[in-house]
């Protein structure tokens, strides 16, 4: 079966070939186009991003009594400890991979990663490793929280927390790949006339994704190497009846888990700076500065870990380093926040879904901002640590801003990687119900935690089940809200309306080729003739321009 | 109708600040302050808040008027203003924030100086007992820990090899007379809170007086384990092998709950006691009937985990006690029954699986 | 990128024209990859490194109790044939800059047998020790850091073999095109630091 690609050459009713077409076979494959691995990490990522959300609308159910009536405590502990690993590794993380798969060598005129061949290998680690972890849910999931803190997780069983780490390892040895194919390919395949400073502030985000990746990634290796050792070796690192200390792999753990907190949410800053400006027909405000405070983030990001155990082990002094680093660290995020509210400002906002899916973005992550600044001072800290209170904060970053980022990287890039535009309304009606789901769920959770409800249980007391109850109805909201969106990009794939070059007039590069691009990204190589955001300068974007369609040629007759 | 914008700004910054000032301090959010360190931080809370809020209004507002006002008309294809960027603009939405989380900085770091959190060091802890060993039977029909292959005994006690000293936690409050503690071991294991009193007093409640400071050395036998008092706004890690430390003054009497918050297995929702905050006269009648049921002979632990005060005990017990009942391997419950001599299940009847040993 | 132009070729040829007037000298960056991998690498050693002092700053007795006395004379010799081996490694690549295969493959060889060496003398310690893996917090921390940093030489000693096995074809590797020798040259070098660091750290402090 061959797709055929019907060309917009004028006054041609013969079915033309453009040099972009693909086999859906295709994506079944050990492919080493970019293209192709991107899809297949976003699909697969979806993939997950249902599995998980599955979980965790079982463990919202669960929590809509104040008693373990749904699952057993034992159940429930494998459903959140499978929810957070696959939500983080097997979602955010391959999502942001997938769109830096797809865009980077497109935004900066190459025709490939520098790696293909590693990077086909790095996506098909992923599958292994989720079905892996997924796999262990039927027979002895691992329940000791997607931290895994020692030593109750060399207590709940050798198999399920095995897995566990293999799985992880796994993951981490394809981010690890996919980190340094990104960084190789922006620092190194950018058309010849592309400065750093020419690129689209994507490409900025995944130099500090990518950094991070690398730095941090190998720490984490090393504490679940050693875990390993203790699980199954019996040496006692962590386990302190054998005179080890746990709150060690607290730190390596923390180490790599604080940046990933950005590796899981940097390259959607990344797409966010292109979508707002696209939408709103403006330059980004301050190019700069949101460039740089990428890259700050990042440095800042590896030296803020230990906020996650003010509770812990720790002594007063590196409280107090940690909390002055984290609190600095909203600085840099300010700076983006900002730049992106500027841009919107006297723009000319076209409501798309891409853009509502933005706008949620900017609004739901200023949230947890806040109260991530917040969770930064000690003494509040104190209170909270381990309560709902961080589980709203941590939502409103990793669901508010990361899954909100993703859902409006796709709709505005689906018309490039299919070739068919999306349905709008629908579209709509998903950030509605997003939107409102997403609210409903962990907006009271802030309530909660500081109240007096801590995280990870699945029984608790019955003074808080009012405001559970409004949390298990918007998880039912936010379940319902993926039926529309899952609809919409099945269909618009398959029945969609053929998607122009560039249906939104975009300046980036990647809008320079076919809808979906060629096999090998681009006809002729592009030279840069604008700067990624030059909007208001006078240029002219066409939609569709001809000579992309220069080289189409009548398909033979089918038969 | 054409108001010069200076003038809308100052409206918009008066309305802001009035709004935020008012949140900050009627937001409602935190449970009673039943300690002094309490206060302190609630106080932290609503300077937080009132900067936050106003953050929030500032740029949601700034969110929804430009999804207005800059909407994109019918079709208009035009660009919007060619506009890259402003320096100082940028400079000052670079030192603002600077400014006002050094602020938050320096405050948090008076409060924590104020709570006694950098008073750690010179205190004078009593060594640990070592005879406070105790023995949990696992729920969830485990024979024993399996956290415990290493050891040749399966309760062998943790030995405190990492730190000689507690290095984490909070200490007392400045000026805290040295020697007026009252000085509490508290053991976190599977699922309980052990209190060990000076005076030998073992409990699974904590009584304190009112206006008394109280210092809790935190130890853990199994996992992790943490001990939160939400009402207190204090927690701190339980770690095996390492102890750690808190010092609190509770000033307002009544009955709150103590939680652990750090996840310890299955029935980590159900590792919970209450803290008791009586009149020191109260505490001391408390003390004494305790006492004179030790001098008796009853050796068990009393008041293991227990519903709160402040709604019926088996209303609360419905909730969770008969799922965690059926988690119990009847082979374990029959081991229970033949070890534990001196325990009567039928005086806790909500906390079977409690059942706790004295060691030697 | 193979596999994806066959899949318009069946119907037309569009594409692989297109593929052919694309063939632009692709520059290699697979030096600069290694590089970056490398760093990666090493920050995994560098966890178990800092987790190995955080260990012995926090315990009160470090070596533990009981924890018998390390011989340094044996790592020390191995420790020399490891670092020297580094020195020799390199004269494979002067020799392949001018185009001496012959000295190539003598370079490589020595090295590989260096590397031989250094295993089997950290076999032969590890068979005389005195303690176990799980002894204590120190032997465990011991036997995990050289065995990961021992599984690294094994890599290399493989990668070598490779190398050598290439290299049969005197055609294979040139002055201009020797990828696969400074790749491993370059990895060779890094794993003779890591192990400068683990040996001060586990022998000499």
């Amino acid at each position: 079966m061959t797709v055929t690609t019907a060309a917009k050459t004028p006054a041609s009713d013969v079915p033309m070939l453009l040099g972009n077409e693909r086999k859906w076979t295709d994506y079944f494959t050990f492919c080493t186009d970019h293209k192709v691995i991107g899809i297949q990490y976003l699909v697969t990522a979806f993939f997950f991003y249902l599995v998980g959300g599955s979980l965790a609308t079982v463990m919202r159910t669960e929590l809509a009594t104040p008693a373990p009536d749904i699952v057993t405590p034992d159940v429930y502990n494998g459903l959140l400890t499978l929810h957070g690993t696959v939500m983080l590794f097997l979602w955010i993380v391959p999502a942001g991979a997938g769109l830096a798969n797809y865009l980077i060598p497109l935004m900066i005129g190459a025709r490939d990663m520098a790696f293909p061949r590693l990077n086909a290998i790095a996506f098909w680690m992923i599958p292994p490793s989720g079905l892996l972890l997924i796999g262990s849910f039927f027979f002895e999931p691992p329940t000791a929280g997607w931290t895994s803190y020692p030593p109750l997780s060399l207590t709940t069983g050798m198999l399920g927390e095995g897995i566990w780490i293999m799985s992880i390892l796994i993951g981490g040895t394809a981010s690890i790949l996919g980190g340094l194919n990104f960084l190789v390919t922006i620092l190194k395949m950018r058309v010849p006339s592309m400065s750093l400073t020419d690129m689209p502030l994507f490409c900025w985000a995944m130099i500090a994704t990518s950094l991070l990746i690398l730095i941090s990634t190998p720490v984490l290796a090393g504490a679940l190497i050693l875990l390993a050792f203790d699980l199954f070796a019996g040496t006692a690192f962590f386990n302190p009846t054998g005179g080890g200390n746990p709150v060690v792999y607290q730190h390596m753990f923390w180490f790599y888990s604080h940046p990933a907190v950005y590796i899981f949410v940097l390259p959607l800053f990344g797409a966010i700076s292109e979508v707002v400006s696209v939408h709103a027909r403006k330059p980004i405000f301050g190019y700069r500065a949101i460039a740089y405070s990428s890259i700050v983030i990042s440095f800042l990001g590896l030296i803020v870990w230990a906020h996650h155990m003010f509770t812990s082990g720790t002594p007063p002094w590196l409280r107090m380093f940690f909390m002055i680093t984290t609190m600095v660290i909203a600085v840099p995020t300010g700076i983006k926040v900002f730049g992106w509210v500027a841009t919107l400002w006297r723009g000319k906002i076209a409501f798309t879904s891409a853009m509502l899916f933005a706008m949620g973005f900017i609004a739901l992550f200023l949230i947890g901002g806040i109260s991530g600044v917040m969770l930064a001072a000690v003494p509040f800290d104190i209170h909270v640590h381990d309560t709902y209170f961080v589980v709203a904060h941590f939502h409103y970053v990793l669901f508010g801003a990361s899954v909100f980022g993703v859902f409006m990287a796709v709709y505005h890039w689906f018309p490039k990687m299919t070739g068919h535009m999306i349905n709008e309304f629908w579209g709509r009606v998903h950030f509605a119900l997003t939107f409102v789901g997403m609210n409903l769920t962990f907006m009271p959770m802030h309530e909660l935690g500081l109240m007096g409800m801590n995280r990870r249980i699945a029984l608790y007391d019955p003074q808080f089940t009012d405001l559970n109850v409004l949390a298990t109805i918007g998880s039912y909201i936010m379940a319902v809200s993926t039926i529309p969106f899952l609809i919409n990009a099945a269909w618009s794939w398959r029945y969609g309306p053929k998607a122009p070059a560039n249906p939104w007039r975009a300046l980036t590069m990647e809008w320079r080729t076919l809808s979906p691009p060629h096999i090998e990204n681009f006809e002729e190589l592009p030279v840069l003739t604008t700067g990624p955001y030059d909007y208001g300068l006078g240029y002219i974007a066409e939609e569709d321009p001809a000579e992309l369609y220069e080289h189409a040629v009548p398909a033979p007759v089918a038969g | 109708m054409n108001i010069p914008s200076s003038i809308v700004t100052l409206l918009v910054g008066i309305f802001v600040t009035l709004a935020s000032l008012w949140y900050g301090q009627n937001h409602g959010l935190m449970p009673v302050a039943a300690s002094a360190e309490a206060e302190l931080v609630d106080g932290l809370f609503n300077t937080m808040m009132t900067i936050g809020f106003g953050l929030f209004l500032l740029v949601e507002g700034a969110l929804v008027v430009a999804a207005v006002r800059f909407r994109r008309k019918e079709g208009d294809m035009g660009d919007g203003e060619h506009l890259e960027g402003n320096i100082p603009l940028e400079i000052v939405w670079t030192a603002i924030p600077a400014v006002v989380v050094l602020g938050i900085s320096i405050y948090s770091f008076d409060i924590y100086t104020r709570m006694g959190g950098l008073d750690l060091m010179n205190h004078n802890m009593a060594p640990a007992e070592a005879s406070s060993s105790v023995q949990v039977a696992y729920a969830p029909g485990e024979g024993d820990m399996p956290l415990m292959t290493n050891a040749a005994n399966a309760t062998a006690e943790v030995p405190a090899i990492l730190v000689a000293d507690a290095t984490a936690g909070m200490g007392a409050i400045p000026g805290t007379a040295v020697g007026s503690l009252l000085s509490i071991d508290v053991k976190g294991l599977q699922y309980a809170f052990i209190f060990s009193y000076p005076n030998g007093i073992i409990d699974g409640e904590l009584h304190i007086p009112v206006s008394q400071p109280v210092e809790l050395n935190l130890g853990a036998q199994d996992v992790l384990h943490a001990f939160w008092l939400p009402e207190f706004r204090i927690k701190q890690d339980m770690i095996p092998g390492q102890d750690t430390r808190l010092v609190f003054t509770a000033i307002r009497e009544g009955t709150y709950p103590v939680v652990c918050a750090e996840l310890c297995g299955p029935y980590h929702g159900g590792m919970r006691t209450q803290i008791i905050v009586e009149s020191p006269e109260e505490y001391q009648t408390w003390v004494d009937s305790r006492l004179t049921a030790m001098a008796a002979g009853d050796r068990t632990i009393a008041n293991l985990p227990k519903a709160p005060a402040d709604r019926s005990e088996l209303e609360y017990l419905n909730n969770f006690v008969e799922p965690m009942q059926l988690a119990i391997a009847p082979e374990s419950l029959a081991e229970l029954q033949t070890h534990h001599t001196d325990y009567s299940p039928a005086d806790y009847p909500h906390a079977e699986h409690h059942s706790l040993e004295m060691g030697s | 990128m193979q596999g994806s132009i066959d899949t318009a070729q069946s119907t037309i040829n569009i594409a692989q024209e297109g593929a052919a007037s694309h063939h632009e000298e692709h520059p290699d960056h697979r030096m600069f990859g290694i590089l970056v991998f490398l760093c990666a690498e090493s920050m995994l050693f560098m966890g178990l490194f800092i987790a190995y002092i955080t260990f012995r700053l926090v315990a009160v007795e470090w070596p533990p109790a009981g924890t018998p006395e390390l011989e340094i004379l044996l790592p020390g010799i191995n420790s020399l044939i490891l670092i020297s081996s580094s020195f020799v490694i390199h004269k494979a690549d002067t020799a392949v800059k001018k185009n001496d295969i012959a000295g190539v493959r003598t370079w490589f060889g020595v090295t590989a047998l260096m590397g031989a060496i250094f295993l089997l003398g950290q076999g032969y310690e590890y068979a005389n020790l005195e303690f176990g893996l799980r002894d204590n917090l120190f032997a465990s921390t011991f036997y995990v850091l050289t065995g990961f940093h021992g599984m690294h030489v094994f890599v290399g000693l493989l990668l070598m073999v490779a190398v050598l096995w290439r290299a049969r074809n005197p055609e294979h590797y040139s002055s201009e095109s020797h990828f696969g020798i400074e790749a491993v040259e370059l990895y060779w070098h890094f794993v003779d630091v890591i192990w400068i660091i683990l040996f001060i750290l586990l022998y000499l402090w």
